[in-house]
Parts: C-alpha cells; structure tokens; sequence
C-alpha cells in the first residue's frame, strides 16, 4: 500500500468512519461517496460506527501471505456491525473459539507493516465481546 | 484544582511463567522468582505494541468519562520501546481519540519514568490555563536480551491519565523530582537490547531517587506515611518497592492493591501508571495516594493524591476492565511462542 493511501484512510481504519446517507438512512463502510439508494437525492454525512457488532461468518487462515506470517492460523470474518452494515476484518481469538453470531468489539491494533523500514499500518481489528 | 479527570488501562492478555523462562536458560526458576518476587509477566500479542496499548488504554479512560475530545489540546506517551525511532506515537493516540488535529504532542523517553513525566507535563499545562485537558501515557513493551537478568521480568502494558481541573477524580494536590546523571541502565542508538550496570541499579539508581523523591514529597506536603491509604512506587521487581515502601514508613497493606508486578512483570513506563490505575479501580473519596516512580539514567518523580467524591458520580469505573480483570484474563504462552511474539526470531 502507498503511504498516500494509507494516509487518505487513516479515519476509517482507526476509528471506523464510513458514510451514511441522510436522505434514506443508508450507512457505508468503507464510505461512499454516493448512496446507490438515493443517487443525485443522497445526502451523504461523515458516520463513526460503534465498533460493535456480531461475527455473520468466517474463514480460518493456515495459509497466510507474508506479511500475515506471524499471525496464522487466523480468523478472518464478515463482521455485520450494530449500524447495520459489513466489514471484513481479523478477529482476534483461538481458531476454535469463534462462531456465527459472536459478538465482536473493535480494538486497536497492527494490520500490517510496510517491511522493517517502513511504515506501520495501525488499524482496526475485532475481539470477543463477552 | 488540577487532577486526573479519568483513567484507563491496558494490558495484554498472554502471559509466561518465569519458570519456563528459566528452564529455557537452564536457570534456577526457586532461585529467580525468589530473588525477584515474580511469578509471570505479560507478553504482547503479535499486532500490538506500545501505541496500541496507548490507544486501548486511552479509549478506556473516555470510555469511562465521555469528555469532548477536541477539548484534549495535548497528548504525551512515555514509552522506551515507542515503535518508530523518528515518527510520534503521540499523534497516532491523538488520531485514534479524535484530538486531532488542534493539539501539540510529543513522546518522551526517560526509562521507566516516563510516563509521571508525561503527567507532570500534563499538569503544568491544565494548571497555568492554557488548556482545558492534557492526556498522558506510560506505555512499554519492554525488551530484554535473550537470557539476561531483564528478560525474566521484561513485560507489556501502559495506561493513560486525562489531566485537568474540572471536576477531578483525584486531585494532584503537589508532584517534585529528584533527577541526576547516573548510567545504571541504557541503551545505544541502533541496538536492539538495553545493558545495565547490575547490582549497581539498585543503591545509587532505584534506592538512592526514590528516597530523594519521596522524601522530598513527605516534606513538602507535611505528612507521614501513615496519612495516605495506598501508595504505589516503580516495581522493576517485587522487592525494590517493597524494601522502599518498608524504608520509608509504608506498610505492606498500603501498596497492595498498587503492586501488580508479582504477576504482571515489569512494564517500564507502564508500571507506576498501571498501579496508580489498578488503586484508582478500588479508591474511594478520601483516600490519599503517594506516588512514586523511577526512571534509570536516572530521575524520580513523586506525586500526593487525593480522591475526591467525583470518583463515584462523575465517572463510571465498569465501562472498562479494572487492572486486576485484565490480569485474571490470561493464556499461557511457551518460550517458543513467547519468542515468536516478542520478534526474537529474525527470519
Ligand atoms: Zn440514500
């Protein structure tokens, strides 16, 4: 990833700032900038989402890239947040221990690095909630 | 008056027994852990490190009392083990709070004294006016070599203390210093572990500051040991605080609650920040609260604190884990994996 871009999405990877459309009550994430709803009509505001949710399904990861090396076997999940919308994120847990319906917080964490001498991707990950 | 608004706390959930540690190095585990009063220390996760303690531990002390965070004109993190040698971790807490951007931030460095410097800072700030709140941060995932003395008690962990004079939890009721230039631990530019003087740490490091900060606090303020409920001083192990609190006057009851090192290990800037937060978890309005911590190289700051009625309607302690909830929640890791965790197998 390009420092640039990384930079440009530091709001939504730190604290889960999407979108949401006034107009119909649609929420985004990652943000659109247009709400497929409502079109030209949309009004689309900056919206912070909780960081609470509940785990829809997931993938238990033995075969990671490089950069996940260090993390595997991990769980990646489809988390549907309590705004009501999707994210793909890392769940922090023992393989065994997740489940369909799981409820998750957001936490602080490390998504990746750009090599030893590059930048650290801070970001968003989720854990248990019980 | 100036005082801490809220705190927070962070400490990560894996752990290893300093037995393991010592089997490791064909070690006497009876011997260490008696020599040092400590049984476990905690270990990161691999996608943690002093900024996402940071972080964790900042979100807690909002958690607990929602302020507005625009409202937070400065943001300081203690830390020796900050993950970037030339970039802040002050802003990437300052961003991940939603301070930014109308705040000055800078990260400070002083061993294991840190983080009270943070606080110190912090106070000057809130108290001459130019601010309303100032956020200060011990955070550390302290490094030791492989095998070295520091390795069996090298531990993970930071909190955060919102510093300002509306309303506080605890008042800051006076701070003092005992600063002088003593090489008893460091580390160079470029390596990867700290060195120390051995034995030399203790008598003209750790004894010699914090007898000059605490007693200079005592003086100051007037008072005795036994006027304050709790007190809580740097634990690089269990017997150096016990051996100064007993030196000074202070009971063993006294600095209970606030000495986590027996099972936590030594969090570095951490450490007296987590153990003011783990007596701040159980204070009550009244409670007074001595404070002192240490920093190799060297320095001591001490602080007299006072917990006011705010503690019980002005915050709410439950909406995030007490230290002592964070440290029962604990998985037991290998050396293997523990040194997979800690990056100490260079690929
Ligand atoms: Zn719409």
């Amino acid at each position: 990833m390009t420092v640039a871009r990384f930079w440009r999405e530091i709001p939504q990877r730190y604290n889960l700032v999407g979108t949401k459309c006034e107009t119909c009550g649609a929420v985004f994430f990652p943000p659109r900038t247009l709400c497929p709803h409502c079109r030209r009509d949309g009004k689309i505001v900056p919206c912070k989402f909780s960081g609470k949710g509940k785990v829809m399904t997931y993938s238990v990861i033995h075969s990671a890239s490089d950069q996940y090396f260090d993390l595997k076997p991990y769980v990646l999940a489809i988390i549907e947040l309590e705004e009501g919308t999707r994210v793909t994120s890392h769940v922090i847990c023992e393989p065994d221990d997740v489940y369909i319906g799981m409820p998750v917080k957001s936490v602080f964490r490390v998504l990746d690095c750009d090599g030893p001498d590059g930048v650290i991707h801070y970001g968003t990950k989720f854990t248990s909630d019980v | 008056m100036v005082g801490i608004i809220t705190y927070g706390a962070y400490i990560p959930r894996f752990r290893i027994k300093i037995e393991e540690i010592a089997r490791v190095w064909g070690a006497n585990s009876a011997e260490i852990t008696g020599g040092l009063g400590v049984f476990e220390k905690s270990v990161p996760d691999y996608d943690e490190n002093a900024a996402t303690f940071s972080v964790e531990a900042a979100r807690s002390a909002l958690l607990r009392r929602p302020v507005d965070p625009a409202e937070i004109k400065a943001v300081y993190v203690g830390s020796e083990s900050h993950p970037y040698a030339v970039k802040p971790t002050s802003v990437t807490v300052g961003e991940a709070i939603g301070a930014t951007p109308v705040m000055t931030a800078a990260d400070y460095e002083f061993a294991c004294k840190a983080g009270t410097a943070a606080i110190q800072t912090a106070m000057g700030l809130v108290s001459s006016g130019m601010m309303k709140y100032a956020l200060a941060i011990g955070s550390d995932t302290a490094q030791g070599a492989p095998g070295d003395a520091l390795e069996y008690t090298a531990a993970a962990g930071g909190a955060a203390f919102l510093i300002g004079n509306d309303d506080p939890i605890a008042v800051i009721n006076d701070t003092c210093s005992y600063s002088t230039d003593t090489p008893d631990f460091w580390r160079r530019e470029g390596e990867t572990y700290p060195k120390h003087g051995g034995r030399f740490s203790g008598d003209p490091g750790y004894f010699k500051h914090v007898f000059g900060a605490a007693k200079m606090m005592l003086e100051i303020c007037g008072t005795k040991p036994s006027d304050y409920t709790y007190a809580v001083f740097h634990q690089p192990n269990a017997k150096f605080p016990q051996k100064a609190a007993q030196q000074l006057g202070f009971t063993p009851a006294q600095i209970k609650a606030g000495l986590l090192v027996p099972y936590l290990g030594n969090t570095y800037s951490g450490a007296v920040p987590l153990g003011l937060s783990a007596i701040l978890d159980v204070a009550k309005p009244g409670d007074r609260i001595f404070v002192t911590s240490y920093g190799s190289g060297a320095g001591s700051d001490a602080f007299d604190i006072t917990v006011t009625d705010a503690i019980l309607d002005k915050i709410d302690r439950s909406r995030a884990p007490s230290a002592q909830q964070m440290l029962a929640q604990k998985k037991y890791v290998d050396y293997a994996v523990y040194a997979r965790h800690k990056g100490k197998i260079r690929m």
